[in-house]
Order: C-alpha cells, then sequence, then structure tokens
C-alpha cells in the first residue's frame, strides 16, 4: 500500500469539510428538542411540522413557479448568445454581448439586484410598467443573470462538437434553421440540460437579488427561510434543509448514473466495432 | 475546414441571423447594461422624501433644461468613515476568504486532475455538488456549529479543554469561515478544469530532467494554472466583497462590510441615492477585477 500524497490528503480533508456541517445539519432535523444543539431523543416531528407550515409550502411553489419559467427563458436566451459568440463572425456589437455575459456571473449581488429594481422602478414611472413587483420581476432577473450561465455551458458544448456534420448538412442545402434544429441542437442537447438544471437551482437559491426586485405579494423560498433563520437556529429550517440535500443528491446520483451508462454504451459499441 | 464553414455561415444565416443575435443583446442591454446608467443617475441626484424617494436630476421649465448633479452623495462616503472602514473591511476580508480557498482548493484540484480517469466525475460531482444545495442553508450550517452552546463549545466543554464557551459567532472568523466553506467549489471547478488539461508529458520531462518534484511543480505546473487560479480567485474575491448574506448570518458588530452596509442603506434608511453611490464606488473597485475575470473567460470561451 502506497502513501498517499499530500495532495490526495487534502482532497479528502476538503470533502470532509464541505460535507460535515450539512450532515450536522441533517442529523439535528432528527432531534426531538427545539434546541438545535441539545440531543433529546430522535424525532420525526420537524417533519411534520414543516409540512404544516403553509407560509413556506406557499413560498416553495412560489420559487418553483419562478425557477421554471426563469430557466426556460435563460435556456432560449443563453443558447442564442452562446451560438452568436462561438459561431458567428465578427460583428458589431460582439465584444459588447460576450462582456454582457461575463459580468453576470461575477457581478456582486447587491449591485444587480439595486439596479434592477432601480430599472421596474423608473420603467413603471415612464411607461407604467411594471405597476407592481413580484413574480414577473423576479423571473425578469433571474432569466437575465441565469441565461449568463447557460451561455457559459453552453457554447463550451459548442466548442466541443464535430463542426463537419453541420457543415454537411449546410453543402447538402439545408436550410440553416433547420440545420440548427435537427443537428446541432441533438448534439448540444446534454448541455442545454445541464444549463437548464443550473439556472433551476439558480434561482430556487437566489436571495439578494429577489429581496430587491419582488414586491409585497411574492415571497421566495429562500426570503422565508432568511427572515427565519435571522433570529436564530430553528428545527423546521433543519427539516428543510434536509429535504433540499436529499433531492439534490438524488438528481446528481441519477445524472452520473444516465452518463455512465450512456458512456459504457458508446464505449460497447466501439469495442464491437474494433472487434467485427 | 473550420474556416470555411465560418466564413459561409453569417451568409447562410442571414436572414436569421439578425434576430438571433438581437434578442440575447437586446435582453441584456436592457436588463444588464441600462440598469447602470440609471443606478449612476440616482447617485447624482437628491434624497427626498417622496414615492420613489429621490428627486429628479432633469427638470425641464420655461423654456430651460435644468440638470442638477449633486455629487453630495459621493462627497458624503468619503467624509463619513463608516463606508471607508467598509470598503476597505469587506476588500480585506474577501482578500484572505479568497487567499485559503486557494490554498485549500488548489491541492484538491490537483489531486482530483491526477486520479484515475473513472474517479474525475464523482469527484467533481461530489466537489459541486453542495453548490447545488442551497448557499443560504450551507450558510445557516455554520450557525449551530459556531453557536456558544453550538457543538463545537459543548465539545470542548465536554472534553473539559475550555471552562467557558469561546466566542466564534459573530466575529470575523466566522465570516471568514463562512466565505471559504460557501465559496470553495467556485475555487476548485476552474483549477480542475485548468490542472486536467495539463500536458503531462511536460511533467514527465522535466522529472527526466532531474527536477525534483516540488521544483517541478514550482517551475511548470504553477505557471501553466495561471489562467485556473484567476478565474478561480476572481469568482470568489469579487462576490465576496459585495457579499451580504454571511456577514448578516455570521458577522457581528465588528463586521463592516460593504454590501450589509448599502443593503442597510437601501432597506432600513430608504436613502437611495446613497445606496447607489455606495454602488457605483464598489463597482469601481471592481472593475479591474472583473475585467481580469472577463480576459479569461473570453479567452476560454474562442480557444
Amino acid at each position: 500500500m502506497k502513501k498517499p500524497s499530500f495532495t490526495t490528503l487534502m482532497l479528502i480533508a476538503g470533502l470532509l469539510f464541505l460535507y460535515l456541517p450539512m450532515a450536522i445539519l441533517m442529523f439535528y432535523s432528527f432531534n426531538s428538542s427545539r434546541l438545535v444543539t441539545v440531543w433529546a431523543g430522535f424525532s420525526g416531528r420537524w417533519y411534520i411540522e414543516l409540512f404544516r407550515d403553509r407560509q413556506i409550502l406557499a413560498a416553495v411553489w412560489t420559487s418553483l413557479r419562478i425557477a421554471f419559467f426563469s430557466a426556460t427563458m435563460a435556456v432560449c436566451l443563453g443558447t442564442m448568445a452562446a451560438f452568436v459568440m462561438t459561431r458567428f463572425t465578427r460583428f458589431r456589437g460582439k465584444t459588447a454581448l460576450s462582456s454582457m455575459v461575463t459580468a453576470p456571473l461575477v457581478m456582486p449581488e447587491v449591485i444587480t439586484g439595486l439596479s434592477l429594481l432601480l430599472l421596474f422602478v423608473h420603467m413603471a414611472q415612464m411607461i407604467g410598467w411594471p405597476a407592481d413587483r413580484g413574480m414577473v420581476t423576479i423571473w425578469i432577473a433571474h432569466t437575465t443573470f441565469c441565461s449568463a450561465y447557460v451561455a457559459v455551458v453552453v457554447a463550451s458544448r459548442l466548442r466541443e462538437v464535430d463542426l463537419s456534420i453541420e457543415e454537411a448538412a449546410l453543402d447538402l442545402g439545408s436550410p440553416p434553421l433547420k440545420t440548427f434544429f435537427q443537428i446541432t441542437l441533438p448534439m448540444i442537447a446534454p448541455a442545454l440540460a445541464a444549463g437548464w438544471l443550473l439556472a433551476f437551482t439558480l434561482s430556487l437559491d437566489d436571495l439578494v437579488i429577489a429581496s430587491f426586485v419582488s414586491g409585497p405579494g411574492a415571497s421566495t423560498l429562500p426570503m422565508v427561510v432568511f427572515s427565519s433563520v435571522r433570529m436564530g437556529v430553528s428545527p423546521k429550517i433543519n427539516a428543510l434543509a434536509t429535504l433540499i440535500i436529499l433531492t439534490v443528491s438524488l438528481a446528481t446520483f441519477l445524472a452520473w448514473y444516465f452518463m455512465r451508462r450512456s458512456e459504457n454504451k458508446r464505449r460497447m459499441a466501439m469495442a464491437q466495432q474494433d472487434a467485427g | 475546414m473550420k474556416s470555411s464553414l465560418l466564413a459561409r455561415l453569417p451568409r447562410a444565416l442571414r436572414p436569421g441571423r439578425g434576430w438571433v443575435i438581437a434578442a440575447p443583446l437586446l435582453w441584456l442591454t436592457l436588463f444588464f447594461l441600462l440598469p447602470f446608467g440609471i443606478v449612476l443617475k440616482i447617485s447624482l441626484s437628491d434624497a427626498a422624501i417622496s414615492v420613489p424617494p429621490y428627486s429628479a436630476i432633469f427638470d425641464y421649465s420655461a423654456e430651460t433644461l435644468n440638470i442638477a448633479l449633486n455629487f453630495g452623495n459621493y462627497l458624503f462616503l468619503t467624509t463619513d468613515t463608516l463606508y471607508v472602514a467598509a470598503y476597505w473591511g469587506s476588500v480585506k476580508i474577501a482578500f484572505l476568504s479568497t487567499l485559503l480557498c486557494l490554498l485549500i482548493g488548489y491541492p484538491m484540484a490537483y489531486a482530483m486532475a491526477r486520479a484515475p480517469a473513472r474517479w474525475q466525475l464523482v469527484l467533481l460531482l461530489l466537489v459541486m455538488l453542495p453548490s447545488w444545495t442551497s448557499f443560504l442553508i450551507r450558510v445557516y450550517a455554520w450557525m449551530g456549529i459556531l453557536s456558544n452552546n453550538g457543538l463545537i463549545n459543548n465539545g470542548l466543554l465536554w472534553l473539559g479543554l475550555i471552562d467557558s464557551p469561546i466566542r466564534m459567532m459573530n466575529t470575523n472568523f466566522a465570516v471568514i469561515l463562512g466565505i471559504v466553506y460557501a465559496y470553495l467549489p467556485f475555487m476548485i471547478l476552474p483549477l480542475y478544469a485548468n490542472l486536467s488539461r495539463l500536458d503531462g508529458s511536460l511533467l514527465e520531462a522535466a522529472s527526466d530532467l532531474g527536477s525534483r518534484k516540488f521544483n517541478t511543480f514550482l517551475k511548470v505546473t504553477l505557471p501553466l494554472s495561471k489562467g485556473g487560479i484567476i478565474a478561480g480567485s476572481m469568482l470568489v474575491f469579487i462576490p465576496a466583497v459585495g457579499e451580504y448574506v454571511i456577514p448578516e448570518l455570521l458577522g457581528g458588530p465588528n463586521t463592516v462590510m460593504i454590501g450589509k452596509v448599502l443593503w442597510e442603506e437601501f432597506f432600513h434608511n430608504r436613502d437611495w441615492p446613497v445606496a447607489s453611490a455606495l454602488a457605483m464606488v464598489m463597482l469601481a473597485i471592481l472593475i479591474i477585477p472583473i475585467a481580469l475575470f472577463h480576459r479569461y473567460q473570453s479567452r476560454e470561451l474562442k480557444e
């Protein structure tokens, strides 16, 4: 047995650092005591209380709807931006577009949130829309920063795929739009799915930007969780956290499983080809 | 082959090309670029008790256009020591957190890139998975661990190592720990992407020529991974400077960070012009890091 190297030990320690706090959080969600840090026996009561909390359930539904529509719109806009950045020759505004695609990735949330809110206030004054802020304004805000993430994911895939197939289709007289839908789209479909999922989780997770651009009517899940967490630790939030972590882990596991299966299939097909 | 397609595409795509460019460009101009102009405009206006709470800059009456630019908000930022301290505190905390992320993340990314191929995807998913759960909840997890009657203090008291709880919550230490914990995956991702592309034959050549392991790392690996280091550091540093949630939940009265100050000016004091001026100055401080990140990212995208 070889002695593990320094970097391997760091990797193990780093993964423990990432996962231990989450494991502790999940463990204490089954604590029967209201005091989160004192173990008083196993209980599932916080889960029952969680599902009785109408405010949280309403916020979950609001957040899911916003995340669904934001991710869908972000995939449309982000894919267009990625296509323009990787496939189009230079045109005026290309640099501007690529800066506007990468800047939201790092822009501090307070700046994005404040600037979008001020825009909505201005628009309401000048054209009377949006009359009141809520789900639609959050949707616009989330679509804007999510499309930047989608663009980066899709662009890196677009650069990998074999150009000669698209080229062949165009050579044989297929119109560009049809080429895109029949040739390019199926090849980049996994990246679109990954981009959609990433946008979905980003939108579900956002607190700061939503707090700025939301109105009195719409409270997203992070907004409700934040106002509760500010008061201190609460076992109900631990129960919610456990459910979120389990859902994300399951989704990630499924994604990994299917990726591995298709990879294995591809390898088998190649091996058969070699043998035959 | 590649060039022939690129040369033909614009012509071939002409009917649809216009709107494929226009849609994302218009959306981002309207909802990303234009808002900054409005922030600039409001940072130059007076606070007023009205809805919305600021006065108009342009005023057209009696056939004269009056433009009243109020630089007072910016002057105000320099006179009140709170703001200067908040900017300085944010940069300091963000810098320390970025450095720690790099020191922890680099060896992790290195080990991932050197791991057997079938392990790499699993390790990458393991590192990224926490960032897909919930930022807020991951910060919240530390509240139960660090507080005075939290897990660490209870453990140490039980072991008899300390007599009274050590104050860890509501300190700058907790804030830095929270930032490192929350942003570590974003440091590792670009570093791993960079290191996994590193040409192994270069390292072999170095060792064949008698270079020792650590020397090879310093002279070959480290310089070649510069791009990943810059991208990862900017992905941590820039958002950390404007961080609001972590100082609010884990920080204490001694933690003055600009994101929190901006939030309070906006939501509690309802001073929109000062909040806008704070945002513009923050943007000015971050413009060089953002440009650095952009240069790296566009190189990545073109390649």
